[in-house]
Formats: structure tokens, C-alpha cells, sequence
């Protein structure tokens, strides 16, 4: 059995349009992994087939999380078993309280009949509301509903460290962030870094890796990895663009 | 899908023999409405000549009016008037033992939290409900405040002087089809008044006397506060209630003298095979205030557009209502706001969510004549549809004559989106707990205007209502 997030030859398309062409990667537990690519090579495509979004429809290959198969299971299943996806757009709940959303969350993990206790609950919440900066006043909002691009993007972490997941994609989770905002973000997802949690981040931008640092760099394009290397490739991709390794044979 | 499971079981098929019937007829009126039904009534309940010839005058407007079907639903054609028994006393209410009550009936009670003694009664065990120990309590507070609250027989018979004079003035017997049937045949409902500058702490409520005539088909509800006083009713619970009588239509009169405030809450959860037809006006005089809250879910039809009439000058109106209509059901809704004086001020937000087939229409009324001037309305009506079969319409009727006057007017129709749902699942949690949560979000800043009990039952029963509309 092993500890990892694997994703074998996924195939995966949209109204018969094929964008996932044969993806495959592994982050094992303990590790950052990070996918960088440009526009259309199917990023947030990824996040959404893994997280099981059902305008997509997947034709071949497998997502293991560790050795439980994602695939077979529903989406909230999928969530239950230890998989997070911190969304590039979170959505808003009009009406829906944030604390009432994640202690129903956590509420969703626990065996029928246990409930949550609500004091230890709110501490626990408003500690991880301190470490991300976010106002208490957040707690009694409705979900992201007249949050500011950062809020939501902070809501999201926040939403993370109370589910405690096992892996974790990180979708664009930098884009409209300013530099302040991106560094909290970046702090809160480092404290969660453990040996026992993967992570898998899809930026557009080196920036955001500077602050969280992978261990390895994915590059998709045309829904493949079509290169995998050491940290230091987000910078050659800032420095280079995309085009020199897209050029190159694919390695398999 | 426990709901329709508990629906149904509510809905027990009589003729399977689950019943039993006593054979003393002594306490029935029979089958169908005549002059002789009323004249029973009338003998039962001892009461004064003039009660007599006010039911016989509505059985003669009831028998003239056509029914509304030229603007309300055609359903209303169903419903057979020969077929009804319009009075029944206790003693012929059926009752069965608490091992007949299904299972699932059981159940919905425990997760509603209703206390072991209202199951029994809720469920058709018991047709009287012991409140005596609780009630005696209060009743002797408000003895001594002057407070006098009793059923429509004691409160006609015993204080003709105080509820005369309002009964019947603020819905006349002639309003519609259906408050004429209650005038013709009305049993049961509360008459309350309370003395001037009499500030009532604890929400009154129907629950202290309910009895099975409290709880009757035709109830006839009349409040009247005097100058400066102040009262809360409730009226209702969430728990679905065990039902015989398939027409329900009540009558509910509201007076606030002189700067006195009424506030009338309602939380129905009927049975999928009553007819709900219910009449609720309240008369506002100057600088007072009628606040109807209002939540209605269940039943095949329900119509009911509770009302203010602001009178005199700086009078308040206001109606806030939830309606949710699930398979099969039509909730036709809404309010109705007179403005009678200027500088009177209403207030109005409905609303409503449709599941399944339900289908739920919001009517409204505001009407603000030409020689009046500082007046303000504000409507608004939101209604959420859960499944492609749900509907919804909206027929707001805002009458404003002159310039002198403020009014608004918002409307909106939502789905809870598809990305809504994913985004909430990817959180872990099912289709049915999203879509619960989703809907309890659409209403909850008006289910935080229902007492705290009254909310808890109501978030508890939408979460109930919404487990069996996906999947």
C-alpha cells in the first residue's frame, strides 16, 4: 500500500472534448508537489476531475489516494476520505454562516449520533482565524458572500486546516492575491505541512513558490506532464517561459 | 424519503379500520351543511340567539358566493362540502393507541424534540392535551392582570360585552367564500383580550389549551388589545399533525387599539391532504402595531394572505412569511396591506421554496390611496425552486395613488446552483445536507424572527423535508 496521491494515465474530457490526455504523477505523503503550465493545459481541469465534478467525464486511468481508488467513490466521499481542493473560485452560501459551514463539515466526518462540541470547536476555529489574520467577524458571515478576492482565498486555508485533510490541491490559490495576503496564505499551508499530508499545488506563477516551497515541479501542457523537475525549474520557467521544454521530446 | 413515508402514515386510510368510532352520536353534527347543522352546533354549544342568526346569515352567503376559482386554483373545485362532518366533539374524534402510530411517525417526533406529552396528542393517542400544571400558572397571572383568554364559545358567552362588538368587523362574514363557511360554522380558536397598558410577558399560546376543538377544522380566532398593551400568540407547531378533517378554514380577527402591538406567529405542518383555506386581517389604530409571522409548510393547498389594516395615523403592518411546498403541494400565499391613514408604514417578506412538484405562489396587496400622504410599503418576495419540476409565481399587487408616498419592491427567483452544491460536497458533506443547509440559509434571517423553540423545530424539519428531494 502506498502513502501517496497517485494519479495514473487519466483521461478525462468535457462534452466529448478530450483536455486530460494520459496524466500521470505521484506526491507522496510528506511532500510538496507543485503544477505549473500555461493557459488551456488543463490545470483546473485536474483539480476538478480528482475532486469529482461531474461535467467531466473520465475515460481511462485511476486516481489513488493512498489505496483507496477516488473514482469510485461520490464527492463528498472523496472529501471524507482526505481529499481537499482549496477552489480557484470559492463559491458563496447566502445565508450560510462560515462557522456553521465547516463545524457541518466536521459534523459530516463524525459516526451518526456524536456530535461536536462547540466550545472546543470555536477555540479550535478562532486560534486558525488568528494565525491566517482573518477577523472573528468571519465567523458569522455568510460563506464568501461580499468577500474580497484575499477573504475567500484565506477562507479557503482556513477551511483546510479545520478538515485536516490527507492531500490537498491548491488550485491558483495565489491568483488575486496581493503579496501580504499570499504571504499569510503561504503560511498557513506551510504550518500544515507534515509528514503526514501531501500537497499539490497549481500555480500559474513562480511568485507563490517562493513562499511555498515544493519539492517537485510538474509541467503540464496539453493535458501531460510533459517534464518533472527540482524547485529550481519554477525559476527557469519565469525565466524562460514554457516554450523550450514544450519544444522538447516528450519524457516520459 | 422519510417525509412522504410520514405523510402517508399521517395520512392513515380510515376506512382500513385503524379507528374506532364510538357509537354516540350525541356530539355530531353528520354529514354535510344545512340550517339543521347549524342549529346542533348552535344547541351544543348553548349559545345566544344572535350567534345563531350571524351562522345562519353566513350559511346563506357561503351557499351564494362561487367559489374563487376565477383567480385561485381550480384544486379547490375538489373539495366536496356534502362530505364533511362540520362538527365533531371530542368524544368523536378517533383515537387509537400509541402502538398503532407507525414507526416512522415515531420517528419524525423524536427528531423534532417534541415533548412526550404533545406526541401523544399530535399523533391521535390522546384528544385532550394535559396543560393544566403548566398552564394554571400562567392563567393566574394573568387573571390578575386583567387578561381574559378563553376559547370562541366561553369568550362569546361569557364576555359578549368585550368581544361582541369586534367579532366579525375586521373579516366580515361576507370576505370570502371560505370566512363565511367559518362564520356559518366556527368551533374552537382562541378569543383573547388584553387591558389597556398590559405589557403580556410570555408568548400566549394555543398550545395551553389545546384540546381537539382547539385544534379544530373551523377555528375562530378574535384578539383585541387595548390602548398600549401589548401581546405575542402562537399558534401551531412544526410536528406533522395527525388528521381526520381534510377542509381547514380558519377565521383569525386582530384589534390593536392606540399604540398597542400584536405580533401573531404561525408555524403549520399539515398533512398532504388538507385543504388549508384560512382568513387573517388585523386592524391597526394609531400609532400601533400587527406583525404576522407566518410559516407555512404541508398541506395540498393552502391559501392565506394575512392582512393589516392601518387605520389611524402612524399605524405599523408587517407579515413575514416562509412557505415551503413540497411534492404535490400548493402553497398560495402572500399579504395584504391597507393603508387607511397617513404616515402608516408596512412591511412585507415572503419567502418560499418549492421541492419536487411543489409549487408555491406569492399574492400581494398593498393599497395606498390618493388623499393620504407619508405612507410607506416595502415588499419583497424571494422564492427558491430546488428541482426542475418545482414552480413558483408571483402576483404582486402594489396599488399607490398620490406622490406623497414611499414604496419598494423587490422580487427574486433563485435555484441553489449546481456549483453551489459541488463546492459543499467537496467539504464532505452529502447532496441532502448541502441542499438542507442551502435552504435553511435562504430563510434564516426570517426563521430568527420565530421564538428560539420555533426555530430550532423549523430548522430541524427543513433539513427533514429536504433529505427526501435529491438522490
Amino acid at each position: 500500500m502506498s502513502q501517496s496521491l497517485r494519479i495514473e494515465n487519466l483521461h478525462a474530457s468535457v462534452d466529448g472534448h478530450e483536455i486530460l490526455k494520459g496524466l500521470t504523477l505521484e506526491v507522496p505523503k510528506g511532500q510538496v508537489h507543485a503544477i505549473m503550465g500555461p493557459n488551456g493545459s488543463g490545470k483546473s481541469t485536474l483539480s476538478k476531475v480528482i475532486a469529482g465534478h461531474e461535467d467531466y467525464t473520465v475515460t481511462e486511468g485511476s486516481v489513488f489516494l493512498d489505496d483507496i481508488n477516488l473514482l469510485d467513490l461520490e464527492i463528498d466521499e472523496r472529501s471524507r476520505a482526505g481529499f481537499f481542493l482549496a477552489f480557484q473560485y470559492p463559491h458563496e452560501i447566502p445565508g450560510v454562516s462560515n462557522a456553521n459551514f465547516i463545524r457541518a463539515a466536521r459534523q459530516a466526518r463524525l459516526p451518526k449520533g456524536q456530535e461536536i462540541d462547540a466550545v472546543a470547536f470555536y477555540r479550535e476555529m478562532y486560534a486558525k482565524m488568528d494565525e491566517l489574520g482573518m477577523d472573528r467577524k468571519f465567523t458569522a458571515r455568510s460563506v464568501n458572500e461580499g468577500f474580497s478576492g484575499g477573504e475567500k482565498k484565506r477562507n479557503e486555508i482556513l477551511q483546510m486546516m479545520m478538515l485536516e485533510p490527507k492531500y490537498a490541491i491548491l488550485d491558483e490559490t495565489d491568483s488575486g492575491l496581493d503579496i501580504d495576503a499570499l504571504k499569510i496564505v503561504a503560511q498557513g499551508v506551510n504550518a500544515m505541512r507534515s509528514p503526514e499530508r501531501g500537497f499539490l499545488v497549481i500555480t500559474h506563477y513562480q511568485r507563490l513558490l517562493d513562499y511555498i516551497v515544493p519539492d517537485v515541479v510538474h509541467v503540464l501542457h496539453d493535458g501531460r506532464i510533459i517534464h518533472t523537475g527540482g524547485k529550481e525549474l519554477a525559476y527557469e520557467l519565469e525565466e524562460k517561459g514554457y516554450d523550450w521544454i514544450i519544444n522538447e521530446p516528450v519524457a516520459a | 424519503m422519510p417525509d412522504s413515508a410520514t405523510l402517508e402514515a399521517v395520512n392513515i386510510d380510515q376506512d382500513e379500520g385503524n379507528f374506532s368510532y364510538p357509537e354516540d352520536y350525541a356530539h355530531d353534527a353528520g354529514y354535510g351543511l344545512t340550517e339543521k347543522t347549524i342549529d346542533y352546533i348552535s344547541d351544543i354549544k348553548g349559545e345566544a340567539e344572535w350567534i345563531r342568526e350571524f351562522r345562519k346569515r353566513a350559511l346563506k352567503v357561503f351557499n351564494d358566493k362561487p367559489m374563487p376559482t376565477h383567480w385561485a386554483s381550480k384544486d379547490l373545485e375538489n373539495i366536496v362540502f356534502e362530505n364533511i362532518r362540520y362538527y365533531l366533539s371530542k368524544g368523536q374524534r378517533p383515537t387509537r393507541s400509541w402502538d398503532e402510530v407507525p414507526d416512522d411517525v415515531k420517528a419524525t417526533f423524536e427528531r423534532l424534540g417534541i415533548p412526550e406529552k404533545e406526541r401523544k396528542f399530535l399523533a391521535g393517542v390522546e384528544a385532550q392535551f394535559d396543560s393544566e400544571a403548566a398552564y394554571s400558572n400562567v392563567k393566574e397571572e394573568l387573571t390578575k392582570e386583567g387578561v381574559i383568554f378563553v376559547n370562541s364559545t366561553e369568550g362569546l358567552r361569557e364576555h359578549p360585552e368585550v368581544f361582541r362588538p369586534w367579532f366579525g368587523k375586521v373579516i366580515p362574514t361576507g370576505d370570502n367564500k371560505f370566512s363565511a363557511l367559518n362564520s356559518a360554522v366556527f368551533s374552537g380558536g382562541s378569543f383573547i383580550y388584553v387591558p389597556p397598558g398590559v405589557k403580556v410577558k410570555h408568548p400566549l399560546q394555543a398550545y395551553f389549551r389545546i384540546n381537539a376543538e382547539n385544534f379544530g377544522q373551523f377555528e375562530r380566532t378574535l384578539i383585541i388589545v387595548d390602548e398600549g398593551a401589548e401581546v405575542t400568540y402562537m399558534e401551531g407547531c412544526t410536528a406533522p399533525k395527525f388528521e381526520t378533517a381534510t377542509l381547514h378554514s380558519a377565521v383569525v380577527e386582530l384589534v390593536a387599539m392606540k399604540d398597542a402591538k400584536i405580533q401573531y406567529i404561525t408555524v403549520q405542518n399539515w398533512s398532504n391532504n388538507v385543504f388549508n383555506l384560512v382568513t387573517k386581517r388585523g386592524l391597526a389604530h394609531e400609532n400601533a402595531e400587527i406583525r404576522w409571522i407566518d410559516c407555512n409548510i404541508g398541506s395540498r393547498l393552502t391559501m392565506k394572505y394575512p392582512g393589516v389594516i392601518m387605520k389611524g395615523r402612524k399605524a405599523r403592518g408587517e407579515v413575514i412569511s416562509i412557505a415551503l411546498a413540497n411534492d404535490g403541494q400548493h402553497q398560495d400565499t402572500g399579504a395584504k396591506m391597507i393603508h387607511a391613514a397617513d404616515e402608516t408604514t408596512s412591511n412585507i417578506v415572503a419567502k418560499s421554496i418549492s421541492v419536487g412538484s411543489g409549487r408555491s405562489t406569492y399574492r400581494g396587496q398593498v393599497h395606498i390611496p390618493k388623499h393620504l400622504k407619508g405612507c410607506k410599503n416595502n415588499t419583497e418576495c424571494d422564492a427558491l425552486l430546488i428541482n426542475a419540476s418545482s414552480r413558483t409565481d408571483t402576483y404582486p399587487a402594489i396599488t399607490v395613488r398620490g406622490n406623497q408616498h414611499a414604496t419598494q419592491h423587490e422580487a427574486s427567483v433563485s435555484q441553489v446552483s449546481e456549483e453551489q452544491i459541488f463546492y459543499m460536497k467537496q467539504r464532505g458533506l452529502s447532496e441532502g445536507e448541502a441542499m438542507s443547509l442551502s435552504v435553511n440559509g435562504f430563510v434564516n434571517d426570517l426563521v430568527r424572527e420565530f421564538p428560539m423553540e420555533y426555530s430550532v423545530e423549523l430548522k430541524r424539519l427543513i433539513d427533514m423535508e429536504m433529505e427526501g428531494s435529491v438522490g
